[in-house]
C-alpha cells in the first residue's frame, strides 16, 4: 500500500524541528516557571534562536535538496533568509525586552508566539509546495493577529488586530482561490511542477492567468503594497512598538521569499504578465506611502506609510529580469539580488527607527510622536546620530545602506529599459526626503520638550549602537551584502 | 431525460445556497445557526454524491455534531442584541450587493468557457470498494505529513491566542502591589513642564 513512499529525510529541516520543539519546550517550561520567573521562557526563546542559526548553518550546504515528499526544499535562498529572519527576530527581542517587560506584557505568550510565527516563516521560505506555503503563511499571520493583540486592555491594538485579522482572512481567500486556479490549470500543487506544466505551454492560458492575479493579490496584501496597504498603518500605530517592530523585520523576509517562490520559481512563464503587475502596484506604493507620510504626526504611522513604499521599492526590483520575452540569466540574477537587498537594508533600518521609538518611551509614556524626537541632540548626541543614519539612510542619501538598496534597484530598472519609471520614483523618493529630513531637524535644531533622561538598559543601547553603525558601516562597503545575494541566487536559481 | 443523481445534485445545491442566504438574513441568531445546520447537511449530502462518504461524515460530525451545537450554546447564553448588530446591514447592501455581482460577473466571463466542466475532468478511477477514508489516512500520514502536522501546530497557536486574549483575572481589583509602589521613580509620575509666567488678575473690589 506504500510502495511509493519514500521515508522523508528530516535532515534538511532539522532548524525547523528544531525551533518547533523549543517553541513546545517554551510552553511547557513558562508553566513550570510560573509568572515571577519571566526569565525563563526568554533566555528559551534566545537559545532557541541562537540554535537555529548553528543548526542552519552547519547543516547549509548549496545543495538544492527537496524533502517531504518535494513539499520541503532546502536550498541556499532558504538558508540565507533563514538566517535574516533569525537576526530580525533576535534583533526585535532585544529591544523590546525592556518595554515589554514594563508594560507588563512579556509573557510566555509572547515568546511562544513569536517562536511560532517564527516557524511560519521558515516554512514558508522552504516552501516548494503550495500547500506547505499557505501552511506556514496562516501560521505566521495567525501568531501576528494575537501579538497585535496582546496589549488587550487597549482599545487601539485591539481594534488594530481586528483590521489585521479581517483583512488578512480577506487575502488569504483571494491567495487560495488563485492558488486553486493554477491548480485547476496545472494538476499539481508543487510549485516546481507548476512551473514545469506551465513552461511546456500546454496548460489554459486564461486559467494560469487569473490564477496569478489572485495570487499577485495575496502577496501584495502581505508585502502591504498599494492598493493592498489600508491595513499597515493602522496596524503599525495600533500595535505595541515592540510587536510593530517584529511585524515591520521578519515578515518581510517571508514575504520576499513568497514572491520569489510563487511568481518567480512558479510562474517565471508567466514573467511579463506578473512583472506589468507589480510594477504599477510599485510606482502606486512609491507615490501614495511618500506623499502620505509626510501628513502624518506619528512617527509609527509616518514609518508605517515609508514602509509602504520601501516595499514599492523592493517590487521594482522583481520586475526587472525579463524583457521583451528575453531571459538573460545575468539580468535575472541581477534584478532579483537587487531586489533581496533591498529587503535586507530595509529591514536593517526599520529595526533601528523602530527601536529609537522604544528607546524615548519609558513606562507610562509612549513616544510615538514626532514631537518626543524634539531636541534629542541635547539629550543624547550619540542616539540623535544613530537616528540621524537611519534617517538619512531611509532618504536614500549616500553612502548609507538605503543609498546603495535604492542604487542597485534603480540600476536593474534603467537597465531593463524602464527609465521613465525611474525617472518618477526618483521625484517621489524626494518628496520622501522632506519628512525623513523633518525628524532630522526636530532633533537637532528644535528645544526639546521633554528633558528626562534616556531610559535604556545596556543591552539596548548596544543592539542600537550596532544597528546604526551597521547601517553606516555596509553603506560603505555595500559588496558585503550584494555578493551574498548575488551569490545566493546564482546558486538557487 | 435527467438522471437521478444530477436531479440529487440539484436538489442539494439548490437548498444549501437558499439556506446559505437565510443564515445571512435570519433575524433570530438560533434559526440562523440552524440554517447553517441545514447548509452543512447539504453540502455533506454533494460530498456523497462524489463518492467521498468520509469527507461527508466528517462535516457533519465534526460540524454539525461538535462545532455549531456549541456555537448554538453561545448563541442562547450571550444575549446579543440582534437589531443592533444588524445596523447598517441594509444601507450597505446596495453596494455590497453591486460589487460582489461585478465580480461574479466579470469572474464568469473569464471562466464561463468551460475550463473546468465534466470534460476535462473525468471522474476518478476509484473503484467503488475501494476505501476513501483509507485512501484519505495514507496520503496525509505519508505525502501530507509535513503540512499535517504543521496544521496541529497552527490549531496549538489558535488555542494559546484564544486562552490568551480571554483569560483573565476579575477586573477591577483593587489588590495594591507594594513592590510597585516602593519602586516607583520620580520620573515615573513627574513631568517638568514649561509654561509661561500667570499673571494674577487683580484682586476683586468690594471686599
Amino acid at each position: 500500500m506504500l510502495e511509493n513512499f519514500v521515508t522523508p529525510d528530516f535532515y534538511p529541516a532539522a532548524a525547523e524541528l528544531f525551533i518547533a520543539a523549543m517553541a513546545l519546550i517554551v510552553l511547557v517550561a513558562d508553566l513550570i516557571a510560573g509568572t515571577n520567573r519571566r526569565w525563563v521562557p526568554a533566555l528559551l526563546t534566545m537559545v532557541a534562536l541562537v540554535g537555529a542559526i548553528v543548526v542552519t548553518a552547519a547543516t547549509a550546504d548549496g545543495q538544492t535538496v527537496q524533502t517531504f515528499s518535494r513539499m520541503f526544499v532546502d536550498d541556499l535562498l532558504a538558508d540565507f533568509l533563514k538566517l535574516m529572519t533569525y537576526l530580525a527576530v533576535i534583533m526585535a527581542l532585544v529591544y523590546s525586552r525592556r518595554y515589554m517587560a514594563d508594560r507588563k506584557l512579556d509573557s510566555g505568550e509572547y515568546y511562544m508566539l513569536v517562536l511560532f510565527a517564527t516557524l511560519g516563516m521558515m516554512v514558508m521560505i522552504s516552501a516548494s509546495s503550495l500547500v506547505t506555503l499557505y501552511i506556514g503563511l496562516e501560521l505566521m499571520s495567525l501568531s501576528l493577529y494575537g501579538l497585535v493583540a496582546i496589549d488587550r486592555d487597549s482599545k487601539k491594538a485591539t481594534e488594530a488586530a481586528m483590521k489585521y485579522f479581517v483583512l488578512g482572512a480577506l487575502a488569504s481567500g483571494l491567495l487560495l482561490y488563485g492558488m486553486s486556479m493554477l491548480y485547476g490549470a496545472t494538476g499539481t500543487l508543487e510549485i516546481g511542477g507548476i512551473a514545469q506544466a506551465l513552461y511546456q505551454g500546454n496548460v489554459p492560458k486564461t486559467i494560469a492567468v487569473f490564477g496569478l492575479v489572485f495570487t499577485v493579490a495575496g502577496i501584495a496584501f502581505k508585502l502591504g503594497v498599494v492598493p493592498f496597504h489600508m491595513w499597515v498603518p493602522d496596524v503599525y500605530q495600533g500595535a505595541p512598538t515592540a510587536i510593530t517592530l517584529f511585524l515591520a523585520t521578519a515578515p518581510k523576509f517571508a514575504a520576499f521569499a513568497m514572491a520569489m517562490r510563487l511568481l518567480v520559481y512558479g510562474m517565471f512563464s508567466l514573467a511579463e504578465e506578473w512583472q506589468h503587475m507589480l510594477l504599477i502596484m510599485a510606482v502606486l506604493s512609491i507615490a501614495l506611502g511618500n506623499l502620505a507620510a509626510i501628513a502624518q504626526t506619528n512617527i509609527k504611522r509616518m514609518l508605517a506609510y515609508s514602509a509602504i513604499s520601501h516595499m514599492g521599492f523592493m517590487l521594482l526590483g522583481l520586475t526587472s529580469a525579463v524583457v521583451g520575452g528575453q531571459v538573460e540569466p545575468f539580468a535575472v540574477v541581477n534584478a532579483y539580488s537587487s531586489a533581496m537587498y533591498y529587503v535586507v537594508a530595509y529591514v536593517l533600518m526599520s529595526a533601528a527607527a523602530f527601536g529609537m521609538v522604544m528607546l524615548l518611551s519609558r513606562p507610562g509614556y509612549e513616544a510615538d510622536t514626532l514631537d518626543a524626537f524634539k531636541g534629542l541632540n541635547q539629550r543624547s548626541p550619540w542616539f540623535a546620530a544613530v537616528m540621524l543614519m537611519v534617517m538619512f539612510s531611509m532618504a536614500g542619501i549616500p553612502f548609507f545602506i538605503g543609498f546603495f538598496a535604492k542604487f542597485s534597484v534603480l540600476l536593474a530598472l534603467i537597465k531593463a529599459g524602464y527609465t521613465s519609471i525611474a525617472v518618477i520614483v526618483v521625484l517621489f523618493s524626494l518628496v520622501g526626503a522632506f519628512y525623513y529630513l523633518r525628524v532630522v531637524k526636530l532633533m537637532y535644531f528644535d528645544k526639546p520638550d521633554d528633558t528626562s533622561p534616556i531610559q535604556a538598559g545596556v543591552d539596548m543601547r548596544a543592539m542600537l549602537t550596532i544597528n546604526g553603525l551597521m547601517i553606516a558601516f555596509f553603506g560603505l562597503f555595500p559588496d558585503a551584502i550584494m555578493v551574498l545575494c548575488t551569490t545566493t541566487l546564482m546558486r538557487s536559481l | 431525460m435527467i438522471e437521478f443523481k444530477t436531479l440529487l445534485f440539484y436538489l442539494f445545491s439548490a437548498v444549501l445556497v437558499l439556506a446559505a442566504l437565510r443564515v445571512i438574513t435570519a433575524r433570530n441568531p438560533v434559526h440562523a445557526v440552524l440554517f447553517l445546520v441545514l447548509a452543512f447537511f447539504n453540502a455533506a449530502g454533494l460530498w456523497m454524491l462524489l463518492q467521498a462518504e468520509f469527507l461527508a461524515i466528517t462535516l457533519v460530525m465534526v460540524y454539525v455534531g461538535a462545532v455549531m451545537v456549541l456555537f448554538l450554546f453561545v448563541v442562547m447564553m450571550l444575549d446579543i442584541n440582534v437589531e443592533r448588530l444588524r445596523q447598517g446591514f441594509w444601507s450597505y447592501l446596495p453596494l455590497g450587493a453591486l460589487i460582489a455581482l461585478l465580480m461574479v460577473g466579470e469572474m464568469s466571463l473569464v471562466l464561463g468557457s468551460g475550463y473546468f466542466g465534466a470534460e476535462a475532468f473525468p471522474g476518478s478511477q476509484v473503484t467503488a470498494d475501494a476505501s476513501n477514508t483509507k485512501e484519505l489516512a495514507r496520503v496525509m500520514f505519508t505525502d501530507y505529513f509535513f503540512p499535517f502536522e504543521l496544521a496541529s501546530i497552527i490549531l496549538l497557536v489558535a488555542v494559546i491566542v484564544a486562552v490568551m486574549l480571554t483569560l483573565r483575572k476579575r477586573p477591577g481589583n483593587k489588590a495594591m502591589h507594594s513592590s510597585e509602589q516602593i519602586a516607583v521613580q520620580r520620573n515615573d509620575r513627574i513631568r517638568m513642564v514649561k509654561m509661561a509666567v500667570e499673571v494674577d488678575a487683580p484682586a476683586a473690589k468690594g471686599e
